[in-house]
């Protein structure tokens, strides 16, 4: 079981989050248009690295806030979490 | 009732309580401190089951965890628990043990006939026997498979017992509390650290109980014990016995398994019987230490062969003799400290040692004592099927290969040491690879990806200066750096005997012509021949052999066996050892109880039951309920005998022809608040919010962003900055995370506020023609016509002196209503609608009523929205802006939504109208047809029309609209049912949906 630092709450089970996918991607602006391809990578298309990967999960079980969690896919190291707003280089 | 192989004073047993217990129904005794192992060999008994594949007679092999025959059935307090460790499991008065894999009896066992025909048993037998025919398969290989394998049998008694779950946090984990442990857990306690010290026996100390070794002047065990009970002092440690820690999983999470009070005579209710801890450490000491290796010979399962450790412990400890003619079959030094306590003890041993002539220390020591001792020797042979009763030995040649003499000589056990395996399991279990050392022939931990550090035995370090040494600097260095504190502690003069080295030799040779099994893995009757064919076979990779051969598997996981397979792999194959590699490590360590898995989450814990503030009446007045989620709700009210179908039947139709009220508490229900709530509701819905004004309703619409329909509800603007979400029961946690993320994340821009307001209201929905008149009734001083309160409007007033809200709103069709008022008076709202009602004929109504309702008026549900469907599929493209953008609309544009054959919601009622229509059948043209029959579509929900008196389903066909007035069979395999049924429209009461604004 993960042991992940919500940026609000501290470090806390995993068993108090749930998963949210790739962090990175970034949803078209709404009221513009959108190619098709565009919108279909952000609907559809993800990478599966093996490595580093920055993903979202939500302290559902806690404070409720969406964070960003970076973490090895591989091993579970996780190397930093943030809130939303902030950025993981 | 004396009991021949007990020594007279020596052991740590309690003389003084004797426990009574039974073995195969024969009454024993044995004393409180016993294993019913040591309990049993005092006795004199040594057969105690029979072998996995061949039925072979079994008896003791180890002294503990390490014990792959000694697996009994064992009742006790009321349990029966299968493939109980005999070696492990403390005696307590009247538990009663039992052989398995055994009929009718432990000493004459048909399945023993295996054992002659185990020609036809070889490695992969089951895979090359049981092919053909292949008909037979069902019928007659696997149920006799099933019958001969297996070990014990599993009650089907419900467990009374209680388990716990506990989670806790600590600086340093010590696992295991050997000299290194003891070390390791002394120092991080001094520098101020949370220890938890963990230890798998009863007893503290390991090796110290049983060596012949001194600390600072005490012996070992005075030693431990004193350590132990200064840690137990200390208010920063935590030291607990019986307890194993068998799993080590991701970011230092330890797993542990404490056996609470199976040895006690007594206990409180409350006692549980096992626990579980989930333990998260900053650092974690892995002083797990070794377990001795065997070595392989013929027929080295006979009962009375034992590791040669556990000899010594059953002395040491148990003051139990193993036997009194002992033969000592080792390649290495440890062993004669064994024959020298069987001499203190006034036994005659005789040692076979591998290696040639030599002198050490504790050689030199068993030779002065006048231990006979025969270098170059091994045993090849064990004589005797239930208990050995001699051994053919022979002298090897240089090249250890041949004999140069053979004999025999007459002994009662064979004690076998060849050398040391450190238990890796947990470092392994953390990620460590393993590195494989020379100088013991054995794995040892390498880098560590996690926060663990191997000390003592288990890193390898068999001496115990060495392993106090890296104890006390470990825990001293690894807690200091957590608590900033270092107490300097002085390393302990110690006093212990110098081993020789041993000998790199693990499988005896066999004379020629003889050919006795000789077994690797005993609780698989893995022999060297089988891992012979395997390799032969042509598996290589070391865990396809495991596979084949099964070496290595069950529950003892190959602690005994999985060096000598690797090395005999290696021998075979010409490579060294770590070119083979090893097989992986995986929790648990130990079998662990079901019981404790599951912890107190079984029956009503297994999960939270949520019950509506109403719950208590419906119980009253007979509702039979059913489950929604978490949730208790109403399925139906039984009168008298009435049966569901019934039941639902007559609460529909009294909503219909008079008034219904139904809990509707279930319902999500999200409160958004800010001024940008308007445009946010806008982006989430697919209809319009903008122009909404307070005081209204609206039925919306939610999409995830690949079209497909996530929720319908309906949405009320309380006030300008306000409004009240409602969700069907079962997204309503989705939702709310959905709402979360677009707001935190997408559009933090939006200043909006959403919260969860489920709980905090408790909803009533009033149906039926009837229900104006009953609502006037319940707010007599409220205008609620329909010029003021209309279709979709909204209001607040007050129920009898309480707040309320009233949304007219229908999920019925019927003209209706919903109450909210705060949960604590809910039950006074329900009981007052139900005094008021009474004129009106108004009955409650629960789910099964309820769906019949919206089934027969077409409303879409869960069934229909059900994670495939969009907007057009159910009829609800009218509620799809085509003005403004919301999540999910560049997905509408797809060519596959937009074909004019897709899928859509249509109505179909039985040709006979009389057969109801399963839900889930498959709509096909020729129910006669070859398979695969091309299906057209399916029943998503079913139910009896009450306006029309006939069965009606709705459906999700392949371009459905067209398919209106043309006829179909719905079949369904499962019920075995086919029936010939017409599509119709969806809407099948009241197309125009005049009732509801009526």
């Amino acid at each position: 079981m993960l042991y992940i630092k919500c940026p609000y709450c501290g470090l806390r089970a995993q068993k108090e989050f749930s998963y949210g996918g790739d962090a990175t991607v970034k949803r078209p602006n709404i009221n513009e248009e959108v190619s098709s391809e565009d919108w279909d990578n952000f609907v559809y298309m993800r990478k599966s690295p093996r490595g580093k990967h920055i993903e979202l999960w939500q302290h559902i079980a806690g404070c409720r806030q969406w964070i960003k969690v970076q973490r090895d896919t591989a091993t579970h190291e996780i190397f930093q979490t943030a809130k939303v707003t902030e950025e993981i280089r | 009732m004396s009991q021949p192989f007990r020594l007279n004073k020596e052991g740590l047993i309690n003389r003084n309580k004797k426990i009574s217990f039974t073995f195969n129904g024969k009454k024993l005794f044995g004393y409180e401190g016993d294993t019913i192992a040591s309990a049993l060999i005092a006795n004199g008994i040594h057969l105690v089951g029979r072998s996995f594949k061949y039925h072979r007679p079994r008896g003791f092999f180890g002294a503990g965890v390490e014990e792959p025959n000694a697996k009994l059935q064992v009742e006790f307090n009321g349990h029966s628990e299968p493939n109980v460790n005999a070696t492990e499991m403390e005696l307590v008065e009247g538990l009663s043990a039992t052989s398995q894999n055994c009929w009718p009896s432990v000493n004459f066992d048909v399945g023993a006939i295996n054992n002659f025909l185990k020609m036809f048993f070889p490695a992969g037998f089951y895979y090359k026997t049981f092919m053909w025919p292949k008909s037979f398969w069902y019928k007659i290989y696997e149920p006799f498979i099933r019958k001969a394998a297996g070990l014990g049998v599993a009650s089907i008694e419900k467990d009374k017992e209680r388990y716990e779950h506990k989670f806790e946090y600590c600086d340093l984990l010590v696992t295991g509390s050997g000299p290194s442990g003891l070390a390791s857990a002394y120092a991080a306690a001094k520098n101020g650290a949370k220890v938890i010290l963990a230890e798998d026996k009863p007893r503290f100390g390991g090796t110290l109980l049983t060596d012949d070794v001194s600390i600072d002047n005490l012996s070992g065990k005075d030693w431990a014990e004193k350590i132990i009970t200064e840690l137990k002092s200390m208010p920063n440690v935590t030291v607990k016995n019986r307890s194993q820690v068998f799993g080590y999983y991701d970011h230092n999470m330890l797993v542990m398994f404490e056996r609470v009070s199976d040895h006690l005579e007594t206990k409180s209710k409350f006692t549980p019987r096992q626990r579980l801890w989930y333990i998260r450490a900053k650092e974690t000491i892995l002083s797990t230490g070794s377990i001795e290796r065997p070595i392989v010979f013929g027929n080295n399962d006979t009962p009375g062969i034992f590791l040669s450790a556990a000899a010594k412990e059953y002395m040491k400890v148990y003051g139990v003799l193993v036997g009194k003619k002992p033969l000592i079959f080792t390649n290495n030094d440890s062993a004669y400290e064994t024959a020298l306590e069987f001499k203190k003890n006034n036994v005659e041993p005789i040692i076979l040692d591998t290696r040639e002539e030599h002198s050490s220390e504790l050689i030199d020591e068993a030779k002065s004592k006048g231990i006979d001792i025969r270098f170059s020797h091994g045993v090849i042979v064990a004589n005797g099927y239930k208990k050995v009763k001699s051994a053919k030995i022979g002298k090897l040649n240089k090249d250890k290969n041949s004999f140069e003499k053979i004999e025999t000589i007459e002994c009662d056990c064979i004690c076998v040491s060849g050398f040391w395996t450190p238990s890796v399991h947990l470092a392994s279990q953390s990620g460590n690879k393993l590195k494989y050392e020379e100088k013991i022939d054995a794995f040892i931990p390498d880098k560590k990806k996690q926060h663990e550090t191997s000390v003592g035995a288990a890193n390898g370090s068999f001496t115990l200066e060495e392993s106090l040494k890296h104890g006390f600097e470990n825990g001293s260095n690894l807690s200091a750096k957590i608590t900033e504190t270092k107490t300097e502690i002085s390393i302990p003069n110690v006093n212990e005997k110098k081993y020789g080295a041993h000998d790199k030799f693990w499988c005896m040779p066999l004379p020629k012509n003889e050919n006795p099994k000789r077994f690797v893995d005993f609780q698989n009757d893995v022999s060297v021949s089988d891992i012979e064919i395997a390799l032969r076979e042509g598996y290589r990779s070391i865990e396809h052999v495991k596979r084949y051969t099964t070496l290595g598997m069950a529950t003892d996981q190959g602690r005994t066996s999985n060096l000598n397979g690797l090395q005999l792999v290696s021998n075979i194959e010409n490579k060294i050892v770590p070119e083979v590699g090893h097989t992986t490590f995986r929790p648990p360590f130990t079998p662990i109880t079901i019981g404790t898995i599951v912890g107190r989450e079984v029956g009503m814990e297994y999960m939270p039951t949520r019950k509506t503030p109403m719950h208590e009446w419906h119980e009253k007045n007979n509702a039979v309920f059913v489950d929604a989620g978490a949730w208790k709700r109403p399925r139906y009210y039984k009168q008298g005998s009435e049966t569901l179908f019934e039941a639902s039947k007559r609460e529909a139709k009294n909503v219909r022809e008079n008034v219904g009220i139904c809990d509707v508490t279930t319902l999500g229900k999200i409160d958004i608040k800010g001024p940008d709530a308007a445009e946010f509701l806008n982006r989430v819905y697919t209809n319009a919010w903008m122009k909404l004004p307070v005081g209204k309703a609206r039925y919306g619409l939610m999409l995830r962003e690949d079209g497909i329909v996530m929720d319908d509800g309906t949405t009320t603007r309380i006030s300008e900055n306000h409004y009240h979400m409602t969700t069907t029961t079962a997204q309503a946690a989705n939702v709310l995370s959905h709402l979360e993320y677009y707001l935190q994340i997408v559009w933090p821009e939006l200043n909006v506020n959403v919260v969860s307001t489920t709980e905090q209201w408790a909803g009533a929905a009033i149906a039926g023609p009837k229900s104006r008149e009953m609502l006037s009734k319940l707010y007599p001083d409220l205008d609620v016509s329909n010029e003021a309160l209309p279709f979709m409007g909204y209001k607040e007033a007050e129920f009898f002196g309480v707040p309320s809200r009233i949304f007219r709103i229908s999920f019925s069709g019927e003209l209706a209503y919903e109450i909210n008022v705060k949960s604590d008076h809910g039950m006074f709202m329900w009981e007052k609608m139900m005094e008021v009602g009474k004129e009106f004929g108004n009955q409650p109504y629960g789910t099964e009523a309820l769906s019949t309702l919206r089934i027969e008026m077409g409303h879409v549900a869960g069934p229909e929205l059900d994670g495939r469907t969009i907007p057009s599929d159910v009829s609800l493209n009218g509620l799809v802006s085509k003005k403004k953008d919301f999540i999910g609309k560049n997905s509408l544009g797809r060519e596959a939504f937009n074909v004019e054959s897709r899928q859509k919601i249509v109505g179909l009622i039985p040709i006979d109208r009389k057969s109801s229509i399963p839900e889930g059948s498959h709509i096909v043209q020729d129910q006669n047809a070859k398979l695969p029959n091309p299906k057209l579509g399916h029943v998503s929900s079913s139910c009896w029309s009450v306006e029309n008196n006939n069965p009606f389903s709705l459906a999700i066909m392949k371009d459905g609209k067209n398919m209106i007035g043309k006829k179909f069979f719905a079949v369904s395999p499962l019920k075995n049912k086919s029936i010939e049924v017409e599509v119709i429209s969806s809407h099948y009461v009241d197309p125009e949906g005049k009732r509801v604004r009526s």
